[in-house]
Order: structure tokens, then C-alpha cells, then sequence
């Protein structure tokens, strides 16, 4: 589905990624770990083509889309909960629904009914201001709005941040849910416990190198990423 | 408040006349105020999207006053016409509006563009560059002289008379031009609440990179912004020939200016404070031309911009930089 190939991301001068290798297979929910400032963000900013890289391909789905735009590589399926939400404060719930299906022509009835099924909520508050929402309503907005194109991968930055634990555990039960249904994921987390308990893979990031990557369960045991990430 | 008591106090003292010297005003302030909201317009959207003071924008509207008297001769001119006059005056402003609307396509990515990532103060030396191009051009091109659009004699001398013969008089000219404007701001608003790239405008002004993290194309939402605040722009210019009669190479900087000033009175990035921004500039200089003297109007009118700025600096009916979730 997606697999980025000796992948080198640039700001400016400053040298982010290093030659990252990563793959997502089709159906399959991925774990990005890493610590402030390893590249996360930048990772899922190249696969979206937001940023791009300077060497390394990315390629998505049977093509490689380095050269494409954001809006090429949304339209073939990708989309993403950007970190900390990103919702569009002066627009309504139903406003910001509609822009996660800007290239599908808004939306069909289909997909209002699938984000309004998986959360309830959203349809009561849909003519309310994204700005005035809590951040648990909304991180359903940002979740919806991503669903709202019917992607065939979904990126998450950070999902569970800021969110009461209560909340953590009911969004990581809908990500497993919208994985069931058949999606590939790329989660991007710090919480590297619950995020592993789901994911089929993943990959720890340090400095803009992957410096770890194996079956989740895997990545569960092993010692160095106990330390780091699990405290015990 | 001060307004209202200096509106009350002119009114009791005038020496000559009483409420139907005021109302007159009133109502030709209202006219010179639909001109300047639709150039307010044209800022306000291009500050909103882009953070960027478009000083070039008084002259893409003076371009469009261009157009539109060059529609006019092509067609005969305001004497003698060779198509009906609705039919003339409906081809100059579309034409007009037109060009304008390609003119700001051109300057957005010929001046703008490849400024995005500069400081912003590089964009606003291109605005003013561009702002004497085009006074330059036209110069060149017509000259300095004065172009007679005869905006009475083409359309009418005649009007409504409000209260008898001795009663606030509104030309046909002046009911076009306000029905014209209110037509434009009513589409405006349709356009930027309910259309697909109505919301992308607004989802590109909030957060560009949000944005395009949704699939829009900031870049061509941007274009399409300074299309449509130009086009305005370009409907104003004609509407400015049409109610002055005439036009010459630097009408583009005073109306430019108050188009300005009324964008941030009413608060810069705000659809709605360009419009209220726009008729009260509009009835300020009516007033004070009337009540004062044509010299001092404009000092009245920038007066209370500054006023504006001390007691209210994000404008009447803007928002203090909202937060980002
Ligand atoms: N637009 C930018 N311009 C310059 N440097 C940037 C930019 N965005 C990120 N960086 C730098 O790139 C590095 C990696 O940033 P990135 O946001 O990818 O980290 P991250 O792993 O997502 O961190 P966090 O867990 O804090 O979100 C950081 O050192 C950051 O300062
Ligand atoms: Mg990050």
C-alpha cells in the first residue's frame, strides 16, 4: 500500500529524514514510534507530499507518487488526523466533515452516514464551531473528517494526545475498528504501550533514522524500547 | 457615538438647510459607500487568505474603470450608443469585471507568488510596484488627461424624488449603483458561505497547510480569491466612472485608499466589516463634504481610521486573532 524507499527530508539546510525505509502492507495498522523531534511528523508530511523529499521515492499504492501534489495522493486515498487536529476553528462541524471529502465532491450519503454512525455526537453538534468544541469532541471531528473520503490509508499524528485516558482507550477502539473494516493505518505515537497492543508492526524513529522495526509483539519485548518508551 | 453627536449637531446648526440636506447626503453617501465596500471587499478577502496588503488593489480597480470606457467608445459612446443601454452598461461591467478579475490572476502570480515564503515585507514593496505599473501603464497609454464617461448622460438625468419635488433626489444612476453593489455582496456571500470553494477560501485562510492537507489547492484557491476581490474591484472602477462622469490614470489611489480604510475600520479579513467599513466611509466624506468642505473630508475620513485603530484596533467587526485549534 505504501512503502517510502531511501527516503531524505530537508528544512531548509537541516537534514530530517535519513534514508527512511518504510512500508505499509495493505490492511495493515503500523506504529511509528519516537521520541520529540525524532521525525514523525516530517515522515507522514512526505508520505502526504506536504514536504518533499530530496532523494528516495514514496510510492502509494502501485505508483510511485514522489512527484505528485498532496491533492493527487488525497485523491488516490490517502488522508490523515494531522497532529493536534488542525480543525478549522471558525467552521462548523458539518464545514469541517465536508472538507475531509473536499475531492469527493463533499460527500456522499454514504459516507455522512458512516462518520454520523461511528459518532453520534458529532451529528447533535454538527452546526456547532469546530473552535468551541472539547478536545475530545474534537479529535472525533479531526477522526471523521479523515474518514469522510473513504481512504484506503489513514495517517494519524498523535492521535491520543491531549486526551483523558478514558478517551485514549475508546479512540484507539475505533482506530482497531476502522482498521477491521479493512484500511491500512500509519499511527504515529508517543504511547508506545497501547499503540503496539493493535498494531500489527512497527517502526521506532530516532534522529530521522529507523533505528528499530519488527511484528509489534515483538517490538513489545525488546529490552531498548522498554526502557525508552515503556518505563519498566 | 462621537459620529452620532457630531451627525446631531450638524444637523441642528446648519445654517440653511435642515433634515432634507442631511437625508440627501445621507443617501449620496450611501452611494459613494457601496463603491468603496466593494473595493474594501477586494482587500479584505485578499488579506484574509494571504496576510498581504494588496496596495495594488485601487488600481486593478481603476484598470476595470478602464475597461469599461473602453467598452463604452467601442460601442459608441455615452451619447449615442449602438446597443440599448441596459445591454451597454451590463457589457461594461462584465467586461470590466472581467479583465480586473484576469488582472489580479496575473499579479497574484507574477508578484505575489514567488514572494509567499518572504518576509512579508517583500510582498508589500511588490504591492506598490505594482501599484505604479499600472498607473504607469495607463499614463503611458492614455495620458493624463481626463476620460468623460458621462455616466448621467448615458443612463439618466432624471431619478426619484423622496418627498416631493423639494425632497432628497436619488438618480437612476444612484439606484444602480446601489442595486448593483448589494447584487455583487449578496453573491459574494452566497459564494463564500455555501460553495465548495467558498469553504476551501475560508479553510486556505485559516490554516494553508491544513488545508491542503485536506486535498484542496491552496494555490488555486488563492487565484480564484484574487479573482473574484478583483472583479469586484473592476465593478467599482466602472460604478466610480459612471457616478464621478470621469476618470483619469490616478483614480485608483484615493478610491483605492478608502476602499482601505474602510476594509480595516470594519475590521481587515472580515466579509461583512468591509461592507459596514465601506458605507461608513462612504457617508463620513458625504457628510463631512456637505457640513464642512470638500478639502477636509478626506482629513475626517482618515481621522477616524486612526480613531478606529486607537479604541479598536482589529476594526469594527473583526475578530483579535483568533487562536488556532
Ligand atoms: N517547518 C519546519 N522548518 C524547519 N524545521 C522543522 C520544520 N518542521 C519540523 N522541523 C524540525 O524537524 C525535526 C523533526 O520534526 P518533527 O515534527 O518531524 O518531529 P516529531 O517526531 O513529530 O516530534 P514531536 O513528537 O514533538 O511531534 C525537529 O527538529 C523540528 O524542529
Ligand atoms: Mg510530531
Amino acid at each position: 500500500m505504501l512503502k517510502l524507499d531511501g527516503v531524505d527530508t530537508y528544512y531548509g539546510p537541516i537534514h530530517i529524514l535519513q534514508k527512511l525505509e518504510l512500508e505499509v502492507g495493505s490492511g495493515e495498522l503500523v506504529c511509528l514510534l519516537g521520541g520529540n523531534a525524532s521525525g514523525k511528523s516530517t515522515t507522514l508530511k512526505t508520505v502526504l507530499g506536504i514536504v518533499k523529499p530530496r532523494s528516495g521515492s514514496v510510492e502509494f499504492d502501485g505508483e510511485d507518487v514522489t512527484g505528485r501534489p498532496t491533492s493527487y495522493r488525497i485523491g488516490k486515498g490517502m488522508a490523515i488526523v494531522p497532529e493536534n487536529r488542525r480543525l478549522f476553528a471558525p467552521m462548523s462541524v458539518r464545514e469541517n466533515l465536508e472538507m475531509g471529502a473536499y475531492l469527493h465532491g463533499g460527500g456522499t450519503k454514504e459516507d455522512w452516514d458512516r462518520v454520523y454512525t461511528l459518532f453520534p455526537l458529532l451529528h447533535e453538534r454538527r452546526a456547532q464551531l469546530a473552535g468551541t468544541l472539547s478536545g475530545g469532541e474534537q479529535q472525533m471531528v479531526a477522526m471523521g473528517r479523515a474518514l469522510m473520503s473513504r481512504p484506503k490509508l489513514l495517517l494519524m499524528d498523535e492521535p491520543s494526545m491531549g486526551l483523558a485516558p478514558i478517551l485514549v482507550e475508546k479512540n484507539f477502539e475505533i482506530i482497531q475498528q476502522v482498521h477491521e473494516s479493512g484500511v491500512a493505518i500509519l499511527v504515529v505515537e508517543q504511547n508506545a504501550n497501547v499503540s503496539l497492543a493493535i498494531a500489527d508492526r512497527g517502526y521506532v524513529l530516532q534522529t530521522g533514522r529507523v533505528v528499530l522495526s519488527g511484528p509489534a509483539a515483538e517490538l513489545l519485548r525488546h529490552e531498548d524500547l522498554r526502557k525508552a518508551y515503556l518505563g519498566r | 457615538m462621537l459620529l452620532a453627536i457630531w451627525v446631531f449637531y450638524a444637523v441642528y446648526f446648519s445654517p440653511t438647510q435642515g433634515w432634507t440636506f442631511f437625508l440627501q447626503l445621507t443617501v449620496d453617501g450611501i452611494i459613494l459607500g457601496s463603491i468603496y465596500a466593494l473595493i474594501a471587499l477586494g482587500y479584505s478577502m485578499v488579506y484574509g487568505i494571504l496576510k498581504l496588503l494588496n496596495f495594488a488593489h485601487g488600481d486593478v480597480a481603476m484598470i476595470g474603470a478602464f475597461i469599461g470606457f473602453g467598452v463604452l467608445t467601442l460601442l459608441g459612446g455615452p451619447l449615442s450608443p449602438a446597443i440599448p443601454v441596459v445591454a451597454l452598461v451590463a457589457c461594461m461591467f462584465v467586461v470590466a469585471m472581467l479583465g480586473s478579475g484576469f488582472l489580479g490572476l496575473a499579479i497574484e502570480r507574477f508578484a505575489y507568488r514567488p514572494l509567499r515564503d518572504a518576509p512579508r515585507i517583500a510582498p508589500l514593496i511588490s504591492a506598490l510596484g505594482v501599484a505604479f505599473f499600472l498607473e504607469n501603464s495607463v499614463l503611458l497609454l492614455f495620458g493624463a488627461n481626463y476620460r468623460n464617461y458621462d455616466g448621467y448622460d448615458l443612463i439618466s438625468y432624471n431619478g426619484i424624488h423622496l418627498g416631493g419635488s423639494a425632497g432628497v433626489f436619488v438618480s437612476y444612476l444612484g439606484v444602480m449603483v446601489i442595486t448593483g453593489a448589494l447584487l455583487l455582496m449578496v453573491g459574494l456571500v452566497a459564494l463564500v458561505r455555501w460553495t465548495r470553494f467558498g469553504k476551501a477560501m475560508r479553510a486556505v485562510s485559516f490554516d494553508r497547510e491544513a488545508a491542503a492537507m485536506m486535498g484542496i489547492d491552496p494555490d488555486r484557491v488563492i487565484a480564484t480569491t484574487f479573482f473574484v476581490g478583483s472583479a469586484l474591484g473592476g465593478a467599482a472602477g466602472v460604478m466610480f466612472g459612471l457616478v464621478y462622469s470621469q476618470i483619469y490614470y490616478l483614480v485608483g489611489f484615493l478610491a483605492g485608499l478608502k476602499g482601505f480604510t474602510a476594509a480595516v475600520v470594519g475590521g481587515i479579513g472580515s466579509i461583512p466589516g468591509a461592507m459596514l467599513g465601506g458605507l461608513l466611509v462612504g457617508l463620513v466624506e458625504s457628510w463631512a463634504k456637505g457640513y464642512l468642505n470638500g478639502n477636509v473630508a478626506d482629513l475626517v475620513v482618515f481621522g477616524i481610521l486612526i480613531g478606529v485603530m486607537l479604541i479598536r484596533p482589529q476594526g469594527l467587526l473583526g475578530t483579535p486573532a483568533l487562536q488556532k485549534v
